[in-house]
């Protein structure tokens, strides 16, 4: 559980580029985000939001700068497993389960990775499960929900383990309009209701304004809008 | 959900892969048990016919194999005056041939020959062993892929011998060979006054360091080993048993390739999953002892079903009459452990390249992946 104004995620100068330094991405991202905050990384596709993300999550290296995500280092592999495991979630475009399996056994998948009790898995899914709407889907498989629950499976997912930090890369991006509200709110919803710290990459003005605070990410670095 | 049943559910996924795997292994674990089955048994039943009431076997000193080995009868009745010795029974070796059966083990023994003795006399009786000229003995295997019934007349080689009894004895080998008397079959394989071997039964076992001092400082040419001994250092059945583990462990090499290529395909198509499992807080070691788990779940079912056609081949092969009753396969206990652990080290090897590769998918450049 974070302390309220605790500062969750802190990048100083993220310096990150790809094909050998040929395609800069992020030249000097700096942001902070404290607990309880919903901060919106806005930008064109391609600006860099998913990288920063991707940087903060500790799923990729940045090249230079500082990290500390709940006080871990992201650079570090150690402190990487941990972030992952325990303190951070990731909702993505596409939600990105596993197709054979069942919405119950997908959402168990983090509490295998930390050796969770399966009695306190099974209470943890099943209320998030109620949380999100999907209580009467546990068993089906994901092949057969529609875009909307599965990307409600796929918030619950990222909540098991109680993180205090939940990182979403677009969301909403393969949703129409009005599923893509739905999702939006319901991921406000949650991070009040958890007092999670969300970092939201998105490139709909609609959804960016209704987060707590909104940063523009342009030309690899992040300014306030 | 528990671990495994994630293994299982990628196993599952790909049904047609990992049967491939299983096969593979299967093939293999089927392969050795036969071999080993049959070989096994064939060194078994061949150490039997010579332990057969003794505790020592003479034989010629550096001797490629007990066919050629030659002891002449007055060292055999110098031996069997020793005080120690009970009983010294000569054993001759060869092989016949009749039309169709090229190969036809021969045992020239002596009348009063334990075997003999002990066998279930079918037609005929021990008291007929030896008593007129141009007679051979069958075991009852031989007997019945020779079609031959007491009295009739069997081509054996460029002569013709007639049945005057038919055996019954618990060793394929003998039941599926003839016998002879032992001057008899002197004359027949040219070796007159010679015997292949000569099993030694001892009054007194504990004083069997002194018998072996004393045969080969007596007859410089000959050796005399403890059975344990013979079995151990015997040439033939080292290359036999050799032979069959290295035949068995390369097709045990071809079931690992199987699994490496079963394990290699698995991860390849489930990157962006393997990915997710990182993302959901999977270390390296999980990702690697899923595919291991995998290996070995594979490696475990193909075990099931190389024993199962194992089983069956090797029950079904004493059957058949072109093995003349020569299969008589023994499976012991070390030859499984081996066969379960070669399969489990086989799959676990074939698994090492998919695993570390898998377990070093970088989650971002994975996500991107299509």
């Amino acid at each position: 559980m974070s302390e309220p104004g605790e500062i969750i995620v802190a990048v100083r100068d993220a310096w990150k580029a790809y094909d050998g330094g040929r395609v800069p991405v992020l030249q000097g991202a700096s942001l902070e985000v404290r607990a309880g905050e919903i901060v919106a990384l806005w930008g064109a596709s391609g600006s860099g939001k998913s990288t920063l993300l991707h940087l903060i999550g500790g799923l990729d290296i940045s090249e230079r700068g500082e990290l500390r995500v709940c006080g871990f280092d992201p650079r570090l592999e150690s402190d990487r497993l941990e972030l992952r495991r325990r303190h951070l979630g990731f909702v993505f475009q596409l939600h990105n389960l596993i197709a054979d399996l069942t919405v119950a056994e997908n959402l168990r998948v983090p509490a295998l990775a930390v050796g969770q009790p399966a009695a306190k898995t099974t209470a943890r899914l099943q209320l998030l499960a109620e949380q999100v709407g999907i209580a009467h889907r546990l068993d089906h498989r994901i092949q057969d929900l529609s875009g909307g629950e599965r990307q409600r499976v796929a918030i619950c997912r990222a909540l098991m383990n109680a993180p205090r930090l939940l990182l979403a890369d677009e969301p909403t991006g393969s949703l129409d309009e009005v599923t893509g509200e739905l999702i939006f709110s319901l991921l406000k919803e949650l991070a009040v209701s958890y007092g999670l710290a969300v970092v939201l990459a998105t490139h709909e003005r609609r959804f960016a304004e209704a987060c707590h605070r909104r940063l523009r990410v342009r030309d690899g670095k992040v300014f306030d809008s | 959900m528990q671990f495994l049943s994630l293994i299982l559910v990628n196993l599952r996924r790909h049904r047609l892969r990992a049967l491939i795997g299983v096969a593979g292994i299967g093939f293999g674990v089927a392969a050795m048990l036969t071999i080993l089955g049959i070989v096994n048994g064939a060194i078994g039943m061949f150490e039997r016919i010579l332990a057969t009431d003794s505790h020592y076997l003479v034989l010629e000193k550096n001797v490629s194999d007990l066919f050629f080995s030659a002891v002449r009868d007055q060292d055999s009745a110098a031996i069997r005056a020793l005080p120690n010795v009970a009983t010294a029974q000569p054993l001759l070796f060869g092989i016949v041939s009749s039309p169709g059966f090229p190969v036809i083990t021969c045992f020239g023994v002596a009348a009063d020959d334990s075997r003999l003795e002990r066998a279930e006399w079918i037609a005929g009786g021990r008291a007929e062993f030896g008593r007129h000229p141009g007679e051979i003995f069958l075991g009852s295997r031989a007997a019945e892929f020779l079609h031959a019934h007491l009295g009739d007349d069997v081509p054996i080689g460029a002569t013709t011998l007639r049945v005057a009894g038919i055996l019954k004895t618990e060793n394929g080998f003998e039941d599926g060979g003839v016998f002879l008397p032992l001057a008899a079959a002197q004359d027949f394989f040219h070796r007159a006054g010679v015997c292949s071997v000569l099993a030694v039964k001892l009054r007194d076992r504990s004083a069997g360091d002194a018998f072996k001092r004393a045969v080969e400082a007596a007859h410089p040419g000959l050796i005399a080993l403890e059975n344990r001994e013979f079995n151990q250092s015997y040439h033939s059945f080292r290359v036999m048993k050799m032979t069959a583990w290295a035949v068995g462990l390369c097709a045990f090499f071809l079931g690992g390739l199987g699994v490496a290529n079963t394990m290699l395909l698995s991860v390849f198509s489930r990157i962006r999953e393997i990915a997710v499992l990182r993302v959901c807080g999977f270390s390296e070691l999980q990702v690697a002892a899923l595919i291991f788990g995998e290996a070995v779940s594979v490696a475990l079912a193909g075990l099931a079903l190389g024993f199962a056609l194992g089983a069956a081949v090797l029950a079904t092969l004493p059957h058949i009459p072109l093995f003349q009753g020569y299969v008589q396969a023994n499976v012991g206990l070390a030859v499984v452990a081996g066969i379960i652990v070669t399969a489990i080290v086989t799959a676990v090897c074939g698994a090492i390249y998919p695993a570390r590769f898998a377990s070093r998918i970088q989650p971002a450049e994975a996500l991107r992946y299509e």
